[in-house]
This record gives structure tokens, sequence and C-alpha cells, in this order.
């Protein structure tokens, strides 16, 4: 901070004579921003190395055994197994089956634990805000792989009770899932006024859960639908606690499908990670529009009139 | 965790409504009803039942099982697997493996962050940025091990394009992707997807009017650079990279996908877990597990202090 005065100082006679040179263009940039020439190579370079491998998986799955030609023909297969090669695919609709339930009843962990206790805490408790908050968090802190070596004695407990059903792992995946639900649903209630909006719904005469459903969650459908996004992505893309608790999953069934049919594998893997980038692209437009939220509407119009006459000064 | 904190800090409200008004406690717990503040307790028990079972008995269970020898008794023997010369190789592996991964993420997640300074936050491009960024760094796992078989495995499409202009082979001697060193490019790949979504707050912090105070007193870019924005970002670059590091050490099923044997210590765990017959509690498995999680423990306490220092400027 003390240096800022000092090469103010040091630097002023030169700043002067540096000042026309910019000016035939139009006007020296100031602050972080890149040039646009910067910004296009740095992001064009990076952005084609990261093309290459998803490119790479593409071009893969054209290709077939003993020829040069690229072909469709895995695509066609997938539906077609050639029972006769000995190839079976039902272990991966079987594990994208067992993957969508355990979706299913993660989200539900969210939706019915998760976010009632998050309200209830904001609403009633809020001294405990970061307790909640260190807990939910703690997850990414403990990695799976060390989780996994105590779960295995829990599901040995947890068969007993319910089986070895495929849909318990729901339970584990939610630890895991627990800092991507938190998150967002935690930025969407410090981004409106919940007590007050609470406070006067109730004194209006609104009962709790007429104030929970017409008023707050109304006004939370942003962070709610992240979070909700947010699970189905990383339950699908799960792999460390389905395969050390032995049951099939999507992840699982991959890996063991590969092993005999690379080429059908890599069609699945492809089509998931293009499934989930349409997913999150979503969640990311359906927060910039959002219908019916008028404070977004307003701060969406702010920005959008001081850009112009800046842009015409500096190029910022 | 939940239950030691949640008893202990009952008594505080109870006891100061009791002894003095207190108006701003009373209408931040949001009831002026003593009465039912008793019940309402009960409000924390799924969550609470849940993060314990789920959470903090399998969480103990994997550090204490370290400390039982096979017969049930106590020891600290099992913490001899640390002078094990694979169980030593394999932390070394990881923490290489880890660290590249994570410089590399970070230099170059940090440079795509800046060619986005400037475009908006909710338009198309920085929306598709973040959806993929976040599809690569937090859903990869096996999908990843594929992608880089198909590019860089025996027949993939850059080791064929090169062999055929250059005529070298990357596999040349033995398969890249297959040996520790080759587990840093996939690593590098979901790293700085992480690094664009844990490091763009930080960059879209420094605000305009300092780089306009700064021209005003006729500092160049170059100064700018040097003296207000790195310095301002460089907390929340550490406090990123090491967040990097974490996330790669503890990254299991891309490497599960293309190791079959150990060498990074997530691997040796499961060698551990797969090969001993005692009922899935295996001890060695367990001091691994441990060795972990105090790294992981002493990284995300920097991380914590580092993003604490950052939040600093972000507003």
């Amino acid at each position: 901070m003390s240096a800022v005065p000092l090469t103010g100082v040091a630097v002023e006679p030169t700043g002067e004579p540096a000042n026309p040179a910019p000016r035939n263009r139009r006007a020296p940039r100031v602050g972080a921003e890149p040039s646009r020439i910067t910004r296009l190579v740095i992001l064009i370079v990076v952005g084609l190395v990261f093309v290459v491998p998803l490119a790479a998986m593409f071009e893969f799955t054209l290709r077939s055994a003993g020829t040069t030609a690229l072909g469709f023909g895995h695509y066609a297969s997938i539906f077609h197994p050639d029972a006769a090669a000995g190839v079976d695919y039902s272990p991966l609709f079987q594990g994208l089956r067992n993957s969508l339930v355990i979706c299913l009843i993660t989200v539900a962990l969210m939706l019915l634990i998760l976010l009632p206790t998050m309200l209830f805490v904001e609403l009633r408790y809020p001294r405990f805000r970061r307790v909640l908050e260190f807990v939910c968090i703690l997850p990414i802190t403990i990695p799976s792989i060390v989780l996994v070596v105590g779960f295995v004695p829990v599901y040995q407990r947890v068969a007993a009770i319910f089986g070895s059903q495929p849909w318990t792992l729901a339970f584990a995946v939610g630890i895991i899932v627990l800092p991507y639900a938190y998150r967002p649903i935690a930025t969407n209630i410090s981004a409106f006024d919940l007590v007050t909006l609470s406070e006067a719904a109730r004194s209006l005469g609104g009962s709790w859960p007429v104030v929970v459903w017409r008023v707050i969650l109304p006004n939370m459908r942003r962070g709610v639908v992240s979070a909700v996004f947010l699970t189905v992505a990383v339950v699908l893309g799960e792999y460390t606690i389905a395969s050390f608790l032995s049951q099939n999953t999507f992840q699982t069934a991959l890996l063991l499908i590969s092993q005999t049919d690379s080429y059908v594998a890599t069609i699945f893997a492809l089509a998931a990670l293009v499934f989930a980038g349409i997913l999150l692209v979503i969640i990311g437009r359906f927060g910039a529009i959002r219908p019916g939220g008028r404070e977004r509407r307003v701060r969406r119009a702010r920005p959008a009139r001081p850009t112009r006459p800046v842009r015409s000064r500096s190029a910022s | 965790m939940t239950t030691q904190s949640i008893p202990d800090a009952r008594t505080r409200p109870a006891g100061s409504s009791a002894s003095s008004p207190a108006p701003r406690e009373a209408c931040d717990a949001g009831g002026t009803r003593p009465r039912r503040r008793s019940l309402a307790w009960l409000g924390f028990t799924p969550f609470a039942a849940y993060v314990v079972l789920f959470l903090g008995v399998p969480a103990v269970i994997a550090v204490a099982s370290g400390f039982f020898s096979a017969d049930g008794s106590i020891t600290v023997a099992n913490l001899r697997a640390f002078t094990d010369p694979t169980i030593l190789k394999a932390f070394q592996g990881s923490l290489l493996v880890s660290i590249v991964s994570a410089v590399l993420g970070a230099v170059i997640g940090a440079l795509v962050c800046f060619a986005l300074l400037g475009t908006r936050a909710e338009g198309l491009l920085r929306t598709v940025v973040d959806a993929v960024s976040s599809v690569l760094a937090q859903f990869g796992g096996v999908m990843l091990a594929f992608a880089f078989i198909a590019t860089v495995g025996f027949q993939g499409f850059v080791t064929l394009w090169i062999k055929s202009t250059f005529g070298y082979d990357i596999n040349g001697d033995g398969a890249l992707l297959y040996k520790i060193p080759g587990l840093i490019l996939p690593y590098t790949y979901f790293s700085v997807p992480l690094m664009v979504l844990t490091f763009m707050p930080a960059m879209e912090g420094l605000k305009a009017t300092w780089g306009e105070a700064a021209a005003t007193l006729g500092a160049t870019r170059r100064q700018y650079w040097t003296r207000i924005a790195m310095p301002v970002l460089a907390p929340a670059f550490f406090g990123s990279l090491l967040l990097l590091f974490a996330n790669s050490f503890s990254s299991f099923a891309t490497a599960a996908a293309l190791l079959s044997q150990g060498g990074i210590v997530p691997l040796t765990i499961k060698q551990q877990l797969t090969s001993e017959t005692i009922l899935g509690v295996s001890n060695t498995a367990g001091v691994l597990a441990l060795g972990m999680l105090v790294i992981m423990v002493v990284v995300m306490f920097f991380y914590s202090l580092l993003q604490r220092r950052a939040a600093r400027w972000q507003r």
C-alpha cells in the first residue's frame, strides 16, 4: 500500500510523454483488463488444447478395428449388440438406471434434509451458520478414498438393515455432494433478505408452512435449481464409493464395459460429459434470465447503461 | 462434531435471555417465546443424525482403524507402515503428481481468468466457460481417463499425429499414461478448470478504480500489475494453488481407471482394502488414510488462512 504514492511521485514526469502515444488509438488502457488480442490468443490457445482430448474421444468412437475408415458403426451397435461377439451392454444400462435412482434419492436428501436445516438455521439460530457451513464444507477436506475406508464397515450395518441395494449408496454419495449443494443455496440465501421477508409474511398472518412455500422458496428458485443440477452431475460422475462398496453404477459400469468394448464405453463417457455440460450451461442461463425476478432485471439494466459511455473512453 | 457443539451452545442463549433482555439475540433467534425453544431444537435432528452417521462415524472409523492391530487391541505399530519403501514411494508419487499439476493448473488457470476479465459475467462466453470448467473439474474421473487414452494412448489421436509428422513415439519407452508422471497430464487437465472456478472471483475483485487511481498517479500497466494487482491477488492465487493440490492429492477415479497397481496413495489404499480379508477393516489402509488426512488438514488450514486474507479485497 505504501508503495503506491512512492511510485506516483517517481513516475509522474514520465507519465506525461507516455500519454500522447496511445492517444492515436483510443485511450491508454488502465486497470487489469487484457487487450482484445491478448484475450483472444489466450482463450483460443487454451480452448484448443482443452478440446483436443474431447475431440480425440469423438474420433476414437468413429474408428473400427481393422480399417482406417471412420463411421458411426459403434453408435448403431449400442442398440443392436452383437451377441455372437459376447458383448453385453446390459450392465451399462443397469448401472445408468442405478445411478439415476441414486440421483433421485440424493436430490431428495438435499431438498428434504439440507435445505430445511439451512432455512431453520437462518431463521432461528443464525449463530450456528458457521457450524453448519463448516460441516457442509468438511467433505472437501476429507478425500472420498479416506471416507471409503470408514464406509466399508458402516455399510455392513446398512446392508443388514436395507439389504445390499444400489440405492443405499445415496446416503454416502449425499455426503460427497454436501459442499456442492450447500454453496449455491447459501449464496442464494445471502442474496435476499430472508428474515425480513419471513417476518413480514408472518406479521400478515401466514403460518410457517405458508411462509416457506409461498414466500421463501419462490425466492430460492435459483439456488435450489443449481444445487439440484450440481447434485445430479456429481452423482453421475461418482466412482470411488460405488467401486469400493461393489455396487454397479454408471461409472463402474463404464470401466467394466471399457475392458470388453472400449468404443461404446467412450461413446457413453463423451455423452455423459456433454450432458453434464449442457445441464450446467442451463444453470448458468437460468441464473442470468430468471423469470419474474424484478430485482434481477434492475441489476441487469444498470450495467447496460454505463458500459456504453465508458467503452468509448477506455477499453473497459 | 455437531453433537458436541449443539448442546454446548444451547445453554448460552437460554442463559443470556434469562439474565438480561438482550434484544438483539432475541430477535436473531427469531423467537420471543422461550417456551417453544426447547422443542425447536428437534429441527436439527434429521441433519445431525445423517451427518453423524455418514460423515462422523466413517471418518472416525477410517482414522481409528489404523490404531488397531489384527486381533483388535490398540496399537501404534501400524504406523511403522510409513517406513515401508513402497508406501513412502506412493506418498512421493502422490506429492509429485499433485504439486506439478497444481502449479501448472494454477498458472494456466490464472492466465485464463486474466483473459476473461472484462467479459460480461452473465454473457454466453462466461456461462459456457463456467459450465465446461465445472464439468471437467468435478465430473471427469473415469471419463477423463478414457479421453486421455484416446489422446495419448498407444493408438491415441495425438500419439499417431506426432508419430506421422515428427516420427517420434511418445510411448516409445513404455506407455506414458500408465506411469506415475503420466498422470500429470490428466491431472492438469482437471486442475486448470478448477483454478478458473476458484480464482475468477478474486480476479473480478480487482476494482477498476484502483487501475484508474494508479494511472492518474502515472503508473504504467506493468507497475500497476507488479505493485497493485499481484500483491492483492497473491493470497487468492496461493490459496487456489493449495486447493488444486488438495484436489489432485485426493483424486482417485482417473488414476484407478488408468493404473492397475499402486504408485500413488489412493491406489495403495485400494490395494490394501481389496487384498485384506478381515471384514474390510484393514489397518494399513487406516494408517494411509490418516497420513492423507494429515496432509489434507494442513493444506486446508493454510488454504482457509489465505482465503480469509484474500477475502479482504473481495466485496
